[in-house]
């Protein structure tokens, strides 16, 4: 398995923290299906609630890798200063990099999503940038400091899957060397398998698991599609084709017509 | 005098974001600063003043995707 800046994940499951029906939830989801990252973002804290501190300790408690997000963020200053405040609370160089640039779709704004990169590299953060299928625009994220690439696979929340599997499998031809990571719009394990079988490093996803009806289920069937995808892509898959081809050996078939 | 903390109208007699955080409920609590937009690291609370007017941002671990 590729390392994502020096640290060796123990599988390609990378899982967010929101949506979950409760803190339990969300606890045993990660306990069940041994997730090695969680996803995990800043916003406001009340001096009366404190929210944000009793999640942090549910979160400190399952041992994982913490992955801090810029959600939200849709200019370039925005999302590097939230680089700097996660950086301080969560105690990581790793941030992953999201600068919305539509809000129908979510697509990055690739343009800002590249200059944060590099301001943000420069400074020393680990980048996981969440990004589109483009080529010219991942050749630009590595150039300006990017050692990961997360693209998307679909619209985040939308559950459609792998939109462009062509484009996907180019990234993964163009940058064999680069830890690549399926973000967002997975909804099925399935997709997730498919994901880990072009050899993508690790799928990254959250409301799929979050909103299934059974979120702890779910969690840990797409931590075994996770493995199963994984364990395919080390198998080295045969090349498909277009006509049939027996299985069955035809030497020493007897004559019966 | 009168601060903007977190979108909210915040009467306060803190001089400093140090000061500021004792007094409001975040004593010990793990959270990130802004003042003005721009990013206080934690190593600088005390030597941040505060003026009337002023907006800040506190920021705590939330859950996220």
């Amino acid at each position: 398995m590729r390392q994502f800046y020096g640290t060796e994940l123990a599988n390609g499951f990378m899982l967010g923290t929101a949506l979950y029906p409760s803190p339990a939830i969300l606890e045993q989801a990660f306990r069940q299906s041994g997730a090695s990252v969680a996803t995990v973002s800043l916003r406001r804290e009340s001096g009366q609630a404190r929210e944000g501190q009793d999640f942090w300790g549910i979160i400190r408690e399952l041992g994982v890798h913490v992955l801090p997000n810029t959600a939200g963020c849709h200019t370039v200053k925005e999302a590097v200063t939230t680089a700097h405040m996660a950086r301080e609370v969560f105690g990581t160089k790793w941030i992953k990099l999201e600068v919305i640039g539509d809000q129908d779709t979510l697509q990055p704004d690739v343009f800002a999503l590249v200059e944060a990169a590099r301001i943000l590299a420069e400074d020393g953060f680990e980048v996981f940038p969440y990004t589109t299928d483009d080529l010219v625009v991942a050749d630009k994220l590595l150039h300006a400091g990017c050692e990961v690439l997360m693209p998307w696979g679909a619209p985040i929340g939308s559950g459609l899957g792998l939109n462009n599997i062509y484009a996907l499998r180019s990234m993964r031809a163009h940058f064999p060397d680069v830890p690549l990571v399926v973000d967002a719009g997975l909804g099925l394990p399935s997709q997730a398998a498919a994901a880990m079988e072009l050899g993508y490093d690790a799928v990254l996803l959250n409301t799929a698991v979050a909103k299934a009806g059974d979120p702890v289920g779910m969690a840990c069937a797409f931590a075994k599609a996770v493995e199963a995808g994984t364990l395919a892509a080390t198998a080295d898959p045969m090349e498909p084709r277009d006509m049939a081809a027996p299985s069955t050996p035809l030497i020493g078939k007897a004559f019966l017509s | 005098m009168l601060l903007n903390v977190n979108g909210e109208p915040t009467e306060t007699d803190a001089t400093t974001l140090a000061d500021f955080l004792a007094k409001h409920g975040f004593e010990g609590a793990v959270v990130a600063t802004a003042v003005n937009g721009a990013f206080v690291a934690k190593t600088a609370r005390d030597n941040t003043q505060l003026a009337a007017g002023d907006q800040l941002e506190i920021l705590a671990p939330m859950q996220g995707g």
